[in-house]
């Protein structure tokens, strides 16, 4: 079941993990990119249509992000192996995440694991200090596109600057 | 569980003169049309598009802006550019037109058959594609989209107001005579 208090909700500190991520399999998690947004994209599974289309989305729009300094984090139950083949059907270079064991681990601990045994569609922004900024659920057939993702990412900037000023 | 109420996403960047235009300058209805030239979804939509601007020629009118997703349509971008290549050229339109209707030609050397059929310099328009001239500006339309919360292509706009509807003739004539009498 997933958290019964939903969704992880803004203000709060990013549980922290690791996890087996493409392209070499090699753990990662957003802790060893504090300094920077971190873009936690849970999706429900590899091949879906509508997670193709999601993941290929934030692909395109890799230059994007990068403007923000951003890294945006895929994540999914699927195995690193099903990750790996997905990423390069797509061209997806960023880190898809295996939260495959214990299956579903990391969605738990953020609110974003469902009762069919995946991972919501589920988008949550850290700020550079590993707390939580922003999240939003859609419903698993709506692909969420990037617009909120921006929007908090500018939010950031925008508050980093007050406080510098 | 609840589900979270669906915002309507809504177009944030205003049509302007600097937009790619086809229609009567004061239609009532205005489609904003984000596509990728090798999109087939796209490339479904053209004729019905084509056909909704045929049928309700004094009121609609087409807005195109990139929106190529190269990671998994690697002619794409170059599609985007050359079609503003031509655009600089005052034949935008021309191009586009051709780009949908060869989704299958769309490799350098198909493309540069198909510049020269719409009658503009092919050596001339590659060496602009090739040196990016025209990156920003596609660039330009892909954020302006993704800041307007598109999420696939094609992603229509009507009078501001996303399309959820399907791309199918009468489901785009729907769409445009609601708008229409809104």
């Amino acid at each position: 079941m997933s958290d019964p208090n939903g969704l992880i909700q803004p203000g709060r500190p990013a549980p922290g993990f690791t996890l087996p991520a493409t392209p070499d399999g090699d753990p990662i998690g957003p802790e060893q990119f504090r300094g920077r947004p971190v873009v936690l994209a849970f999706y429900p599974a590899d091949w879906s249509p509508v997670c193709g289309d999601q993941m290929s989305l934030y692909q395109s729009a890799a230059p994007v992000f990068a403007q923000y300094k951003a890294v945006v984090l895929g994540l999914s139950v699927d195995s690193i192996w099903s990750h790996r083949a997905f990423a390069e059907s797509r061209g997806i270079e960023f880190p898809l995440l295996a939260d495959f064991e214990p299956k579903g681990e990391v969605a738990r601990r953020y609110g974003a694991y469902n009762a069919q045994g995946e991972a919501d569609r589920a988008l949550v922004v850290l700020d550079p200090a590993g707390k939580v900024t922003w999240s939003h659920r859609s419903p698993p057939d709506v692909n969420p596109g990037a617009d909120g993702i921006f929007d908090a990412l500018d939010q950031l900037a925008a508050d980093r600057k007050v406080m510098a000023g | 569980m609840t589900t979270p109420l669906q915002v309507t996403a809504r177009l944030r960047d205003p049509v302007t003169t600097a937009d790619h235009i086809r229609g009567p300058a004061d239609a009532s209805v205005t489609i904003v049309e984000y596509g990728d030239f090798q999109c087939q979804f796209c490339g479904a939509a053209y004729p019905n598009l084509h056909e909704v601007l045929r049928q309700r020629a004094d009121t609609v009118r087409l807005v195109y802006r990139y929106f190529p997703i190269a990671n998994v349509h690697p002619y794409a971008e170059r599609a985007a550019e050359t079609a503003e290549a031509a655009a600089v050229r005052g034949r935008f339109w021309e191009m586009h037109d051709w780009l949908y209707e060869h989704q299958d030609q769309l490799d350098p050397v198909h493309l540069s058959l198909g510049v020269e059929q719409v009658g503009l310099p092919p050596d001339e328009l590659n060496a602009e594609v090739e040196s990016r001239a025209h990156a920003d500006r596609v660039r330009r339309d892909f954020v302006g989209g993704i800041r307007s919360g598109v999420n696939g292509t094609p992603t229509l706009f009507v009078n501001g107001v996303r399309h959820e509807g399907g791309y199918d003739l009468a489901d785009l004539l729907a769409a445009v005579d609601a708008a229409g009498n809104a």
